[in-house]
């Protein structure tokens, strides 16, 4: 690294930074006295931060180009370090364990504030593993992920209110409609690629979202349904807390039910052929892959766990309108998918932990949420366009071949 | 002789631009027929044809699996296509760059699978049998193809020559029994060639697959097939064995200005 150069490289942009920054940052004028403040010494902070800024940008730019070239170079697609201890049993293992008990005594343990939180982000975890199915598999880009969500939470609170059934009935039968919305609305719109069909998906979130909220007769408009009723335990009395804690441990459930079923699905004959259509549709379907049918089976089932999510949502906040469905929900869950990482399931938790738990926790930052969201994405753009975990293919053991594992 | 593929009069046009005119062919059982001509003289525009991938302008599409009815084929997707026993590799390859090899070569095995999605989740006995089956039975293909060295590696990684062996070996996972392979050689050095060369022949002998190839390189043509055909502008301008094309003045005329090295 040739220091004197990159000094004067980073000098040049903190230049550059101030000149940019100068109108916003410096100058400022006082509408009531008439006059202009000159405030230099922003700019000073300006160019020093720059500065350094830039100055660790290259030097992670470099050390990601050192690191590929290294990939490239060696004879076997080496593993990096965060592939090696995720394979690894003797690490997974013991950290499974942990994990088990801590989710076992957390409510415990903690407030009841704590537990509403992470009761929150595990919603989030099967709806990003929900949009998983549908984005990071067969790599459809949905952004009306949050209709099914609404449609799901919408079908228990309705059917509550007006035929008085219980969450257990409607868990399945929210899942249900959410599938049957989702093949519905699929029909039409799958045979769209890209960015056509982010856009169709976009326009239906708001279809349903309009409806909801202009609906009067049929969803009670924007003041939403209200006494939404917590789920029952074979007809068991339980106090606020107590339900919050069965709550907690109702969507611990399913998202280990969630991870079991995506975990078979992706190896399965109908995963493979998500993936498939995500690399290539042409070669798909030549491959014989029927392009509808399966891009129709992604689609419905990721619809599936929103709808089971927003059932879920429902009860735990036992009320609803349709300002908790609106497109930022579906921008919210497609960035857990994209940051943690497309088609890794592990990703897709750190995603959701990352996204949903630290704004909670970081409470002070709370009007910078969206600008620090748009740093993150932009960060793993350049670094880890893949996601924080990327995806691990299964291997196959054959006699006499030798032992090498997939890796991107 | 049987023909296994039978095309009548096929003619595709795309606006104004008849890519595709009036063309015949047809391929023999067992047969190895070679598909020649200038580039952009409508090869691979043909294969899409046949394939489902376009939808012909005009005429028939006829297919004859050996021990089945003749049936006409215009209309059908191309996963149906794949499904009555036609296969394709492609010009420029499209393989599943993120997929293992052994993956790749598991998803030609798509249609001949039968385990939907309440399959994958309980992994009955019938789902687990058929995944060890068809595990087993891809290694194999892989083994006969010569890639059985790189099964857990990412398509992507794969060296060229070894992945347009792979696409072969996907194609022939569907159980195919005509293999359409475009350009098969393209990209690959001497010696990679004699390889394909080789394994084409044996594709033919061993697993009793009928083959048609688009390919520019004439001595790899020449050595192989039984019957050339030759376009040119869209058109059929010839047909035959191998000495009758390399002395039709047609064919030379068509050619002049490339270099024909037979
Ligand atoms: N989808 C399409 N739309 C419009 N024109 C097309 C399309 N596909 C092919 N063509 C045109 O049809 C003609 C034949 O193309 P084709 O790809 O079949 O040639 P080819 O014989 O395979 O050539 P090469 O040897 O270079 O592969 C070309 O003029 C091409 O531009
Ligand atoms: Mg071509």
């Amino acid at each position: 690294m040739n220091t004197i150069k990159e000094l004067k490289k980073s000098f040049l942009i903190a230049l550059w930074f101030m000149f940019l920054t100068f109108p916003i940052m410096v100058i400022k004028v006082n509408t009531v006295e008439q006059t202009i403040d000159w405030r230099w010494n922003r700019l000073a902070m300006v160019g020093i931060f720059s500065f350094f800024a830039s100055w660790i940008w290259r030097y992670l730019l470099q050390r990601k180009e050192m690191g590929q070239k290294r990939a490239e170079e060696s004879e076997t697609p080496t593993l990096t370090f965060q592939q090696r201890v995720l394979q690894n049993p003797k690490f997974t293992r013991p950290a499974l364990v942990v994990i088990c008990i801590f989710a076992a005594i957390f409510p415990f343990y903690f407030s009841m504030y704590q537990v509403n939180i992470m009761t929150t982000a595990l919603i989030y975890v099967i709806l990003g593993l929900g949009l998983n199915i549908v984005v990071g598999l067969a790599g459809l880009l949905d952004l009306g992920y949050v209709a099914f969500y609404a449609v799901g939470a919408y079908s228990y609170a309705l059917l509550n209110v007006h035929f008085g059934m219980g969450f257990w009935a409607c868990l399945p039968i929210g899942a249900g409609l959410a599938m049957l919305f989702g093949i519905v609305l699929g029909f039409p719109v799958l045979r769209l690629r890209g960015d056509y069909l982010a856009i169709v998906t976009l326009g239906f979130g708001e279809i349903i979202r309009l409806i909801l909220e202009n609906w009067n007769e049929f969803s009670f408009g924007p003041s939403g349904i209200a006494n939404i009723p917590r789920p029952g335990f074979f007809g068991i009395k339980m106090s606020i807390h107590q339900s919050l804690i069965y709550i907690y441990f109702i969507m611990v459930a399913m998202v280990i039910f969630t991870i079991f079923v995506v975990r078979r699905l992706q190896d399965s004959r109908i995963g493979r052929a998500w993936i498939a259509l995500r690399e290539d549709e042409v070669a798909c379907q030549a491959t014989g892959i029927d392009k509808t049918k399966t891009k129709l089976s992604a689609f419905a089932l990721g619809a599936t766990w929103a709808g089971m999510g927003g059932v879920v949502f429902a009860a735990k906040t036992t009320f609803i309108n349709p300002a908790s469905f609106t497109i930022w929900e579906s921008i919210m869950i497609l960035c857990i998918v994209v940051l943690g990482g497309m088609g890794s399931i592990v990703g897709v938790i750190f995603g959701a932990g990352i996204l949903i738990l630290l704004p909670e926790y970081l409470r002070a930052f709370s009007e910078y949420r969206m600008l620090m969201f748009a740093a993150a994405l932009v960060l793993m753009m350049v670094f880890r366009p893949h996601g924080i975990i990327s995806a691990v293919r299964r291997t196959y053991q054959f006699e006499g071949s030798p032992e090498k594992k997939a890796s991107s | 002789m049987e023909s296994v593929l039978d095309i009548k009069q096929l003619t595709m046009d795309f606006g104004g631009l008849r890519a595709l005119d009036h063309i015949d062919l047809d391929v023999k059982a067992g047969e190895i027929a070679a598909l020649i001509g200038p580039n952009g003289a409508g090869k691979t525009t043909f294969f899409n044809c046949v394939t489902g991938i376009y939808k012909p302008t005009e005429g028939d599409m006829f297919i004859c699996p050996p021990g089945k009815k003749r049936e006409r084929i215009n209309g059908l997707k191309p996963n149906q296509v794949t499904e009555k026993g036609m296969a394709r590799t492609f010009q420029n390859i499209r393989l599943f760059q993120n997929m293992t090899v052994l993956e790749n070569v598991m998803m030609g095995r798509h249609c001949r699978m039968r385990a939907g999605i309440p399959g994958a989740i309980l992994r009955n006995r019938a789902t687990r049998e058929e995944e060890q089956r068809v595990v087993e039975e891809s290694y194999a293909i892989l083994k006969k193809i010569g890639l059985a060295e790189f099964v857990n590696e990412f398509a992507k990684n794969l060296p060229y020559g070894a992945q347009r062996r792979l696409e072969i070996a996907r194609a022939m996972a569907t159980e195919p029994f005509l293999l359409l392979l475009d350009e098969p050689a393209a990209g690959m050095n001497n010696q990679e060639t004699k390889e394909l060369d080789e394994l084409i022949l044996r594709i033919r002998s061993e697993e009793k697959i009928s083959i048609l190839l688009i390919e520019h390189d004439m001595k790899l043509v020449m050595s192989l097939s039984d019957r050339i055909f030759v376009m040119d502008y869209g058109r059929k301008i010839a047909q035959g064995t191998p000495e009758e094309i390399k002395n039709n003045p047609a064919v030379i005329k068509a050619y002049l200005g490339e270099d024909i090295d037979a």
